[in-house]
């Protein structure tokens, strides 16, 4: 443990005092930044853990534009098409056959060709490659007819249908259901796959290209450390090594080349540094206990002093009432003075001791009171993420005032854009930072943990409040210093946060959910 | 389509001519061979004997390269069969992705009664009721029995779910009445800044 104290002692010295970060050490100009093409993959971190390292939560992966997928696949055909001596349709065929195991196939084709050939449709004892052909007294099983000169198709399995229903089933299958490299022969019972050839004499050219990508699409959908990027429209596939048992150790986030970043365990967007397994149970907790907590992601809250109601249309938790001018804390409704105080905890919650809950409705109620702390915050987040990003729109046009009113240039004015990301991302994680408290043991790793997540909590609250800023107080060259820093410090705190969380996770922190994923996994 | 007209013409009239055991087959309404009333008879040796089901067969417009959609009109207490005015019944050859084109309604007919004889609970849409087949074959029994007393011992209805009134018209007390507690009318209120 000796990385973590290192880690905590270089950062306790900025606990006690909320950052006024203009000259602070931490707000240096090495670059923290996400984008970098991380390197290596730490799992089993180094127990001596000395040296330089890249931060714990940073996993490696790389991006593939079709380009690459499509080479990959052509190297892969190549390859069999040497080793094995067949044709290279008849290789890529094989190797759709076996899911692309290269290893597996070439294995089995030297152990038995024949069987193999037979298996993938390919079986070359048959009479030459497959035809349409017309047979005298043919009648259709599929549309029962049976006019002279129907044009009929079989596999060789003999279940012979006319061609025109064929392509029905075909279309029907490539266009209705997206199957291309598995569809079965249409007789009832009949568990043959039509094979590529049979397909391409049989597919229309209108339902070529589908089937071709369809095809294509095989190579990553079969392989393990594949996935398509999830974002609309975006053809890019993703490659990372992390396996479906590793993930309540590691969170593995990746970035897109087209800038989605989503969790490559379970498709869904960022949530360091919540594992997959608990994201899965928060997020079914929360929506079967919607009806409970509807009430707080509402946009409208009253003051606690004056009961106006209060409408909040920024990411920013610092509230002034309108009418009473009562300053207070959006999440948990209490006084701001007292935010930012060392003793002030808005993030913990106090767990009720354990005589307070003499009975069972008493316990049900605490163990309320408790989600309703995690998911009050959790929905705020997520909330706030929402109006910072519209605020962010917003900014674009700022940014263009900006332009005109104070000189700046367009590269001078790109700070706000750089905040506006920074909220959006810190409250990405902060928001999954209340899914992973509800689930956690308390000890001494959990107080670490939610001083880190106060630390990164109130420096995000300070940036969302200067960015909200009237446009005349953003000209002026010293906020724009303050802005730069607290961007900069809540990136560090941020990096900081997933970095212990990750080192934690990776040495299996004594948490609710390595107790749950031990009775997960023996299910 | 004329020539699926041809497809189902014929599996009509096989159907009419030599039915499976127990069963009958007739159109729906003359003019249009897309929907079929079937009388199914509850097979021997099964708690559904005596009782006459009606059974709805819808045929899809690109019929037969998608599945017909089969519901029971008459109420039945059965794991495979929803126990409820839909009627809806689970049948792996019926799935999108396991139909094939070459499947016939015949074939059907006799895979529906089949599960009246023999129920897969491995495969429910009725949970509580699979538990019961496997855990107290008598209580099943007698709630199925009941069922069939109820249900499918006067004339036939074909009311299907689409046509029928959303009534709750059939909601009587009584031993075998099961079933889920209906949901209350969900009222989620989105709130608004009135
Ligand atoms: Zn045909
Ligand atoms: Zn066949
Ligand atoms: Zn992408
Ligand atoms: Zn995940
Ligand atoms: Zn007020
Ligand atoms: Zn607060």
């Amino acid at each position: 443990m000796d990385t973590d104290d290192e880690f905590m002692s270089n950062v306790s010295s900025e606990d006690d005092m909320l950052p006024d970060d203009s000259d602070n050490d931490l707000s240096g100009d090495e670059d923290f930044g996400f984008d970098d093409e991380p390197d290596h993959y730490i799992i089993d971190s180094q127990k001596d853990g000395a040296e330089k390292r890249k931060a714990a939560y940073d996993i490696s992966f790389k991006v593939y534009q079709p380009a690459d997928v499509q080479k990959q696949q052509n190297d892969l055909i190549d390859e069999v098409n040497m080793i094995l001596d067949i044709s290279k349709e008849e290789a890529a065929i094989l190797l759709r056959h076996f899911r692309w195991n290269k290893e597996r196939l070439i294995e089995d084709y030297m152990d038995r060709p024949g069987k193999v050939l037979d298996a993938a449709g390919l079986s070359r004892s048959s009479a030459g490659p497959p035809k349409m052909q017309v047979i005298p007294d043919f009648m259709c099983d599929i549309c029962c007819e049976d006019e002279p000169g129907l044009e009929s198709f079989a596999l060789k399995c003999g279940h012979r249908y006319c061609v025109h229903c064929y392509r029905h089933y075909l279309a029907q299958k490539i266009r209705g259901e997206g199957e291309a490299a598995r569809i079965q022969c249409p007789s009832e019972g009949c568990n043959l796959i039509i094979d590529a050839r049979s397909l391409d004499i049989l597919v229309t050219p209108d339902l070529t290209e589908r089937y071709h990508e369809l095809l294509h699409r095989t190579y990553v959908e079969d392989k393990e450390t594949l996935k398509w990027c999830p974002a609309p429209d975006c053809q890019n596939a993703i490659e990372c090594a992390v396996k479906k048992k590793d993930l309540d150790k590691v969170v593995p986030t990746v970035t897109c080349l087209c800038g989605h970043r989503f969790c490559f365990g379970c498709i869904l967007n960022d949530h360091q540094p919540a594992p997959c397994e608990l994201v899965k149970r928060w997020l079914k907790k929360c929506a079967d206990d919607s009806e409970t907590a509807n009430w707080i992601s509402a946009n409208t809250k009253e003051c606690p002093k004056c009961n106006s109601t209060i409408e909040k249309n920024g990411g920013c938790n610092h509230m002034t009432c309108r009418k009473c001018k009562h300053e207070f804390c959006w999440m948990c409704m209490g006084l701001w003075s007292e935010h930012g105080t060392s003793w002030y905890n808005c993030n913990r919650y106090e767990e009720k001791s354990g005589t307070d809950a003499r009975d069972a409705q008493a316990r049900s109620r605490i163990s309320l009171e408790r989600y309703l702390h995690y998911y009050n915050r959790y929905a705020n987040h997520e909330q706030s993420a929402r109006l910072d990003k519209d605020i962010y729109h917003k900014t674009e046009k700022k940014m263009v005032q900006l332009q005109k009113e104070s000189g700046m240039s367009w590269i001078e004015v790109q700070y706000l854009n750089s905040a506006s990301q920074a909220l959006q991302t810190c409250r990405q994680t902060l928001m999954w930072t209340y899914a992973f408290a509800f689930y956690l043991a308390r000890n001494n790793l959990t107080e670490i943990f939610e001083d880190n997540q106060k630390d990164l909590e109130m420096a995000v609250e300070a940036l969302s409040e200067m960015f909200e800023r009237p446009i005349t107080e953003l000209a002026d060259p010293k906020l724009k210093v303050e802005i730069m820093d607290k961007t900069s410090y809540c990136n560090k705190r941020r990096v900081i946060l997933l970095d212990d969380t990750a080192q934690n996770l990776a040495e299996g922190m004594r948490t609710r959910i390595s107790f749950w994923s031990v009775r997960m996994a023996n299910k | 389509m004329a020539t699926q007209n041809k497809r189902i013409a014929k599996e009509f009239s096989d159907c009419t001519s030599s039915p499976p055991a127990g069963i009958k087959v007739t159109l729906a309404d003359d003019s249009d061979l897309h929907k079929w009333h079937v009388v199914l008879e509850g097979p021997d040796n099964s708690p559904y004997t005596g009782g006459k089901f009606g059974v709805v067969i819808k045929l899809p417009l690109d019929y037969p390269f998608r599945p017909p959609v089969v519901t029971f009109a008459t109420r039945i207490y059965h794991p495979n069969i929803t126990n409820d005015d839909q009627g809806n019944i689970c049948l792996d050859l019926l799935k999108n992705e396991n139909w094939k084109p070459s499947t016939k309604i015949h074939g059907i007919l006799e895979a529906v009664r089949n599960l009246l004889a023999e129920p897969l609970p491995d495969d429910p849409l009725e949970a509580r009721i699979a538990d019961e087949y496997r855990s107290d074959r008598k209580e099943f029994d007698k709630n199925a029995k009941a069922y069939v007393q109820r249900y499918a011992k006067g004339p036939l209805k074909f009311t299907t779910p689409g046509s029928s009134s959303e009534g709750t018209s059939e909601k009587k007390g009584g031993a075998a009445a099961v079933g889920a507690p209906g949901p209350g009318p969900s009222s989620s209120s989105s709130g608004g800044g009135a």
